[in-house]
């Protein structure tokens, strides 16, 4: 018997070991299109930001062409040479747009998620009808929004005043904090929905039943279980917040200093035909969301694991819990 | 004006010589040759017209086709395509729309080949508009289509008010203005607006103010001399107008069409725009004022002024096939008789002066002499192989002034230096 058990054990062994093996042969072209895919991109980016393109200009007229290797000049340039100002002006754009839209998307999405979760007639279309402005394009939302606020639009026409929205100034951080939030609460409110249906309903009446009022049943019961899906919300928009490019640019315009944000640099040097620097902003701006994610996922995020892996733990003894009420109840 | 262009850009290219390798000052080979199918890379046709050019084009040549290849509406996109086409040398565009502003950068880097003198037939065109296709005194591209600033302005009111004249100075229009805000149907009205947005349209407007004061951006010899007494003149004009009210608070938002609509509604009393919007404003259902409006010169500080000129030139790939067809399909499109077609059929303003005094045209087209004045005495921008980043440097200048986030010296000093440093790459 012994030796019959360790021969299976050595056999198991034997077929871990193999399925190991065949598990990285499986694995490997997938890994080696995400190489492709992911990783050489990256790479080239990198590459190219060590260059700068030859712009001299001959006698003759003629430009001098050739690229040549900067090493990290153009990052220097970015962070102390003529272009910090810029830079920092930007950077700091970016993170107060993902701040404020972020927070106030985050409540606004939880508010549309708590009404849509309510049960009552025509639910189906509130809740199709939310996701509209979720469904257009972010180009094609800021050609609507700057309609509404071009001098003589909606917006001062509500107001009764004359505010250049799209000009130089805080209206125009404004305007684009608002078309953002119209834009992408939806989306929050969404997600947090999926998480919102995912809590029992006896939960509730087990509040009920200790006579906790709404505001307690929202901050101890709703916000906690549905928090997984909430994060991951906030996670999303975060991101999207710190790539923004298509809604500043369209509504208010490039080169903007009041909401000229990361994206827009790239975008500008490129045009310029300047890929060296062009690349550098994307690999400063790549490093920044990888920095705010990593962060994130690691401060809150892990938190999300934890919680769904001890909720599975915890699993039973909760279910338990309703059932011990009604024992005690039943008792009474 | 042909030297003038020219020397700027020695200038530039002499301040920037230094160090520059022997190998790159051989003469370009002007080899027109090759016959057969070829391609018209150009903005998109919104009338048809060029199709249809095309195709009469094609019925000739059965055996050198020409496909027109549409390239997006905005002009920052189609630069973008050509140059993508001619970073990888591409030859999938043979002949180009260029843009006049676009010159320099497209000669400098040898994405376009200098035409041959012996095979383009330069007489007949507007000076300016052979000019803008010139660098370093070599042909690069043919005009196809030019662009002038006019000024549009409401001869009702201005009859009404007894202003009998279009203003031919600064002074003389708000006076004029003055005149008209006091009668009953002139009080809502605003002054004058032009494109005093922050895009491309700034820095047409800024170097009209400024040209128009008598000042320089750059001046004979190419060197940038922007931070004059005359320059800051027209720029103060601008700065003014927008402090004392003369322009509407709402017009450091407007590009072309906002300030049309502006004028169509009856919000203004002047406008400075193209041409194009004479049609629109004498047809347009929506249009109000039908009928009661005219068009005069721009006016300047002292005397009238100076417009920026515009347009379109074609010129060849220097990475295409079949080049001798090319120059052939380019006299061809720009020849006087596809001029007309194309200004009956658009109202682009011709390049070739002829047309400007033909009867039936000038009949159609009232405005088609004060146009041809105004190309005669335009101004180009800056000739520079990085003229995106000069026209940035000008629109910082201006907006900054107009926004009154900085005074007029600053903002001329700092572009003074931002343009030298731009000029000396």
């Amino acid at each position: 018997m012994a030796v019959g058990a360790a021969a299976g054990k050595r056999l198991r062994r034997q077929h871990n070991e193999g399925s190991g093996k065949l598990a990285a042969v499986l694995v490997s072209p997938t890994m080696a299109v995400l190489g492709l895919v992911v990783m050489y991109p990256i790479i080239a980016a990198f590459y190219t930001s060590l260059f700068q393109s030859g712009e001299r200009v001959n006698a003759q007229g003629f430009v001098v062409q050739g690229d040549d290797f900067v090493g990290l000049e153009n990052y220097s340039a970015m962070f102390a040479g003529e272009a910090a100002d810029r830079f920092f002006n930007s950077l700091f754009n970016t993170t107060f747009f993902t701040v404020t839209t972020v927070l106030l998307e985050t409540v606004i999405g939880v508010a549309m998620a708590l009404v849509m979760h309510r049960a009552f007639k025509a639910r189906g279309l509130v809740r199709a009808s939310i996701l509209v402005p979720w469904a257009i394009p972010t180009a094609v939302s800021a050609l609507l929004w700057k309609w509404i606020f071009q001098p003589d639009g909606v917006a001062n026409a509500l107001l009764q005043q004359q505010v250049l929205w799209t000009t130089e100034g805080w209206q125009a951080k404004v305007a684009v904090i608002v078309a953002d939030v119209w834009k992408t609460a939806p989306f929050v409110g969404l997600l947090v929905l999926a998480g919102l249906q995912t809590i029992p309903n006896e939960v509730y009446e087990a509040a009920k039943v200790d006579g906790a009022k709404s505001w307690t049943q929202l901050f101890r019961i709703t916000l906690p279980l549905a928090k997984p899906a909430l994060l991951v919300a906030v996670l999303f928009r975060l991101l999207d917040a710190l790539r923004m490019f298509d809604l500043p640019y369209v509504l208010i315009g490039p080169r903007k200093e009041s909401v000229e944000v990361l994206a827009m640099l790239a975008q500008d040097e490129a045009i310029e035909t300047r890929y060296g620097p062009a690349a550098a902003y994307s690999i400063v701006l790549f490093i920044y969301v990888a920095v705010i994610a990593f962060l994130f996922v690691k401060l809150l995020g892990a938190d999300v694991l934890g919680a769904t892996r001890s909720q599975r733990k915890k699993g039973p003894k909760r279910r338990k819990q309703p059932r011990t009420i009604t024992n005690g109840e039943a008792a009474a | 004006m042909l030297a003038r262009g020219g020397a700027l850009v020695l200038a530039l290219a002499l301040l920037a010589a230094c160090g520059n390798g022997g190998s790159e000052t051989e003469k370009p080979k002007n080899e027109f040759t090759g016959r057969g199918p070829i391609t018209f890379a150009t903005g998109k046709d919104t009338s048809g017209n060029r199709q249809k050019q095309i195709d009469q084009w094609n019925k000739e040549h059965p055996k050198e086709k020409v496909r027109i290849i549409e390239l997006p509406e905005s002009a920052d996109q189609q630069r973008q395509q050509m140059v993508k086409n001619a970073q990888t040398k591409s030859d999938a565009y043979t002949v180009l729309n260029l843009d006049v502003v676009w010159t320099a950068e497209f000669a400098a880097n040898r994405w376009v080949d200098p035409l041959p003198e012996n095979k383009v037939d330069t007489k007949g065109f507007l000076q300016p508009t052979i000019d803008s296709a010139t660098y370093f005194n070599q042909l690069y591209g043919v005009p196809l289509n030019s662009d002038g600033g006019l000024l549009y302005y409401r001869k009702d009111l201005l009859d009404k008010a007894g202003v009998s004249e279009p203003p031919e100075t600064w002074a003389d229009m708000e006076a004029a203005c003055e005149k008209v805000q006091k009668l009953p149907q002139g009080k809502d009205v605003g002054c004058y607006a032009g494109q005093f947005e922050k895009y491309e349209g700034l820095t047409v407007n800024f170097s009209e103010a400024v040209h128009s004061a008598g000042g320089e951006i750059v001046d004979d010899k190419g060197k940038v001399n922007v931070d004059t007494p005359e320059a800051k003149k027209g720029l103060d004009f601008l700065v003014n107008g927008v402090k004392q009210g003369t322009f509407p608070k709402a017009s450091v938002t407007y590009m072309e069409e906002e300030s049309r609509r502006a004028f169509q509604s009856g919000k203004l009393v002047f406008m400075r725009n193209w041409p194009y919007v004479y049609g629109l404003a004498s047809t347009e259902g929506s249009s109000k004022v039908k009928n009661k409006f005219d068009i005069a010169p721009l006016p300047g500080q002292d005397g009238p002024g100076v417009s920026s000129l515009g347009g379109h030139n074609v010129a060849v790939s220097s990475f295409a096939k079949n080049k001798a067809t090319a120059l052939d399909f380019i006299e061809y499109i720009t020849a006087e008789e596809t001029q007309r077609e194309d200004l009956l059929a658009t109202s682009q303003a011709p390049t070739r002066a002829s047309l400007y005094e033909d009867e039936e045209l000038t009949k159609k087209y009232a405005y088609l002499p004060t146009l041809k004045e105004s190309i005669e005495t335009a101004k180009p921008r800056p000739q520079a192989v990085k003229y995106g980043d000069v026209s940035t440097a000008m629109q910082e200048a201006a907006y900054g002034a107009m926004n009154g986030e900085k005074t007029s010296d600053e903002a001329l000093s700092e572009l003074e230096t931002e343009l030298e440093e731009l000029v000396k790459k």
